[in-house]
């Protein structure tokens, strides 16, 4: 198992947000969840490298339990990449900048070597020639790029996208999703939060659905979009078709 | 209009007198700059302290600061250098001068600076973060940066605002320009040096404020 999730509980306040999730991620697999808006999807995919603190429970990645006292979190954290709805780019640096700073200030390369390996990020996610451009010069899909290339530059061993094209307008969806789908192939683990559900059904191993806090239903994308268990994913996917 | 020229253009005073204007001048330059440093400085070491969210802490910073920027400077000056003595604090005009300004900046700098940081969005945080930079790193090459930019207009416009307060010294003799120009006429009869004197502020604090205005351009933030 990359990832495993064992009766995460996570609270804000009085609010209980996640209710005991249970997930388990192998090497290779795309889990894709989805789940009405407010049913801890984000708050979950948090958990997993602690940008929220677990209220309990128990999260391991690569066998290694992420809450345990005295574990290094920035070395953890490093192995996981994280792709948000709203980009995140560091407005200051250019598109090789936002993919060198990690590799510069947390695995300490060279500035030579750190540009070297930005420089084949970028390449992957289609963005060599925008190396130079700041982000308020790309449009919204290509800023989305640069960030997956500035998770995938650091090698983690799973990558977590919380809505990545939500944020985007419909006809720069497309070049994400392909991104997604090339590293898919590449064999990279990943856990991806969106309603994107074309690319769902050609690319995940399997649906987690959401609701409340919980894991309501969980399955092959086939059995979970066309012959859920419960009425109320039905429901939620004719909402979103229609 | 001869007699006016004969009273605040004199130049037989004038050329008397513009050697200590000039002497006014440096020692204006240099409580001036150590003003700017100490303040910008102190200023911008609050607003890291208080980024790290410690309760009691912040509490302090935030009374320390609230009151200096509610206390006039003229105050603040007097109260060192007159009322401390009478505890055994005892220090020269310059010195109090220096640590009141210094003090007031620091306190409006460190608003500026902490309401920078506030204003760059929580997601650059989560970013920097979630690559496994730690607080500090995420703090000095992602956030300060940015917030910085957000901070310099506002706080270009609030240093000349405190660094003109130096003229205050002249109340406590300090030699800065106000001072040297006020005994040149009370030794003279003529007010001619305050002329000198606005004079020299002038040559002083224009570039100063050109420069802010630059700066305002400068670094007007695109997105
Ligand atoms: N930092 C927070 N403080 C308080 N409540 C929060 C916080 N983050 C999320 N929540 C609440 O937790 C619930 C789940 O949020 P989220 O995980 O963002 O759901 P989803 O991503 O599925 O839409 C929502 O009710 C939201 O308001
Ligand atoms: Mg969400």
């Amino acid at each position: 198992m990359i990832l495993d999730v064992a009766g995460l509980h996570k609270s804000f306040g009085d609010l209980e947000v996640l209710k005991g999730i249970d997930l388990k991620v192998a090497e290779r697999e795309l889990v894709f969840v989805i789940g009405p808006s407010g049913s801890g999807k984000s708050t979950l995919l948090r958990c997993c490298n602690r940008l929220e603190e677990p209220t309990s429970g128990s999260i391991r990645v690569e066998g290694v339990d992420i809450m345990a006292p005295g574990v290094d979190i920035n070395a953890v954290r490093r192995r996981i990449g994280m792709v948000f709805q709203s980009f995140n780019l560091y407005p200051h640096l250019n598109a090789l900048g936002n993919v060198t700073l990690a590799l510069r200030k947390v695995l300490k390369k060279a500035k030579a070597e750190a540009d070297d390996i930005g420089m084949r990020a970028l390449v992957r996610v289609g963005l060599g020639d925008k190396a130079k451009a700041y982000p308020n010069e790309l449009s919204g899909g290509q800023q989305q790029r640069v960030a997956i290339a500035r998770a995938l530059a650091l090698e983690p061993s799973i990558m977590l996208f919380d809505e990545p094209t939500s944020a985007l307008d419909p006809e720069l969806v497309g070049g994400v999703l392909a991104v997604m789908r090339q590293m898919r192939e590449s064999g990279m683990t990943m856990v991806v939060v969106s309603h994107e559900m074309r690319f769902a059904r050609g690319a995940a191993d399997r649906v987690v659905f959401m609701d409340q806090g919980r894991v309501l239903e969980e399955g092959p994308p086939e059995k979970i979009f066309n012959e859920p268990e419960h009425a109320r994913i039905k429901e939620f996917i004719a909402s979103l078709n229609g | 209009m001869g007699k006016f020229a004969q009273t605040f253009l004199n130049w037989e005073v004038m050329a008397q007198y513009a050697p200590k204007i000039l002497e006014g001048f440096w020692v204006t330059v240099q409580l001036a700059l150590a003003v700017v440093i100490a303040g910008i400085a102190t200023g911008l070491v609050l607003a890291l302290a208080r980024s790290f969210r410690v309760k009691a802490l912040n509490l302090l910073i935030v009374a320390f600061v609230d009151v200096l920027r509610a206390v006039p400077p003229l105050v603040l000056i007097i109260i060192l250098y007159f009322a401390l003595p009478t505890v055994g604090v005892r220090m020269s005009g310059f010195v109090s001068t220096w640590l009141a300004l210094s003090a007031i900046l620091a306190s409006f700098a460190e608003e500026i600076f902490w309401a920078g940081m506030l204003a760059v969005p929580h997601g650059q945080w989560e970013a920097a973060r979630s690559t496994g930079l730690s607080f500090l790193q995420a703090m000095r090459f992602v956030v300060l940066p940015q917030a910085v930019r957000i901070t310099i207009p506002p706080l270009t416009n609030r240093t000349i605002a405190i660094t003109k307060g130096t003229a205050l010294g002249a109340v406590v003799a300090v030699g800065e320009i106000l001072y040297q120009a006020q005994s040149a006429y009370s030794f003279s009869y003529n007010p001619s040096p305050l002329t000198l004197g606005a004079v020299a502020y002038l040559i002083l604090f224009i570039p100063v404020v050109w420069f802010g205005r630059w700066v305002e351009t400068r670094f007007a933030w695109k997105r």
